[in-house]
């Protein structure tokens, strides 16, 4: 699947099928400070992700 | 599959601190009913009032204003122009898209056109970090514009991930002064607006939740005089306290305001004692010339 990240910008090719929180983890990042879209939905960290998915990692920290 | 807490439907966000997922309407109604326990709670908004909302195109403003709006708020929004190229221009879009779609009224004030200067040549000529010279100067605009406006309320985005990740810095620095002001509700005094955040109660995953969810567009990216700054490093800790203890934050900061709060209300009062007004812009301030206008003299001289 295409994984698109922010902060930078990049994007990576993951296999699947794989579950939203291990995807997380496996990226090294925190499911408290993102949010995961498939497609332009949300998804809870329980769903499995497709090679077929276009997926979305959005960071949710401001710092202002 | 993950089940909506309320309603059984499948699930689209999971609020771990909550021990719940939600469906989309379900997560939108926890939202707006947190929003308005949070308000009826501190005695935030009183029905008819007239409110103005701080924009910046970012999650949580943008939500915090959606979320009035569909509570009957009597809700305009303020957004300010802080000058930082590109990023500016891009969020001022986000704002101003937003009012367009939902008929809302939306004031512009733009910093570099009426005051001379935008915030990197405020932190440049004043040594702050830029954040800090954004803050002062984000108090002190968006409190004129509230009452130039002769609006009964200023309600700002600060959402929980905010207010645990300022008291988290209070605490590590024991800051009795700014602890004793963290409140959810700082009242009308003379020369302030009262300011509330009703957003205390929803985590910043959720605001960006929700926007996802209502089809709200924001500016994503951080701003770039953010970054690596000192609040985001206390986010990035507290949230690894709760990705292993869901709830930490709400408790952190809950439990400050229930139970640390009334402690320092004699700090609070001294502080208040103190206040008196800027002899050049007649803003509250407990210096002779207040920090605005400090600032505005160092950063754009040719206009004091």
């Amino acid at each position: 699947m295409q994984v698109h990240l922010h902060n930078p910008k990049r994007d990576l090719e993951v296999p699947g099928p794989v579950r939203v929180k291990d995807l997380v983890k496996r990226l090294g990042l925190n499911r408290e400070s993102v949010l995961v879209i498939r497609g332009d939905s949300l998804v809870t960290g329980d769903a499995t992700l497709d090679d077929a998915d276009e997926i979305e990692i959005r960071p949710v920290i401001s710092g202002g | 599959m993950n089940k909506c807490k309320r309603c059984g439907a499948a699930a689209v966000i999971d609020v771990r601190r909550h021990r719940a997922a939600f469906c989309a309407d379900c997560f939108q109604h926890h939202c707006r009913e947190q929003v308005r326990r949070t308000i009826d709670s501190h005695k935030m908004i009183a029905p008819g009032e007239r409110v103005l909302v701080a924009i910046s195109g970012g999650k949580d403003s943008l939500a915090i204003w959606d979320l009035l709006l569909d509570l009957g708020y009597d809700a305009d929004g303020v957004y300010l122009g802080l000058g930082i190229s590109d990023y500016s221009d891009t969020s001022r879009g986000f704002a101003e898209r937003y009012a367009e779609q939902r008929g809302a009224k939306l004031h512009v004030v733009d910093i570099p056109t009426e005051h001379g200067f935008g915030i990197p040549d405020a932190a440049k000529a004043t040594k702050r970090v830029p954040c800090s010279a954004c803050g002062l100067s984000k108090r002190h605009l968006l409190n004129q514009a509230a009452l130039d406006g002769g609006y009964d309320v200023l309600v700002t985005g600060h959402n929980l991930d905010d207010e645990a990740a300022v008291l988290f810095g209070n605490v590590l620095q024991w800051h009795t002064d700014y602890l004793a002001r963290q409140r959810p509700v700082l009242p009308a005094t003379d020369g302030f607006a009262r300011r509330v955040k009703p957003l205390i109660r929803i985590s910043e995953r959720e605001t960006a939740a929700y926007c996802v969810l209502k089809r709200i567009d924001y500016i994503v990216e951080e701003c770039p005089m953010a970054a690596g700054n000192r609040h985001l490093r206390y986010k990035e800790t507290l949230n690894d306290l709760e990705e292993r203890s869901p709830g930490t934050k709400a408790v952190f900061y809950l439990q400050f305001l229930d139970k640390m709060l009334p402690l320092l209300e004699s700090v609070a009062e001294e502080e208040r004692r103190l206040v008196g007004s800027c002899s050049r812009c007649g803003a509250p301030s407990t210096a002779e010339i207040c920090a605005f206008c400090k600032l505005v003299e160092r950063a754009a001289p040719e206009s004091v």
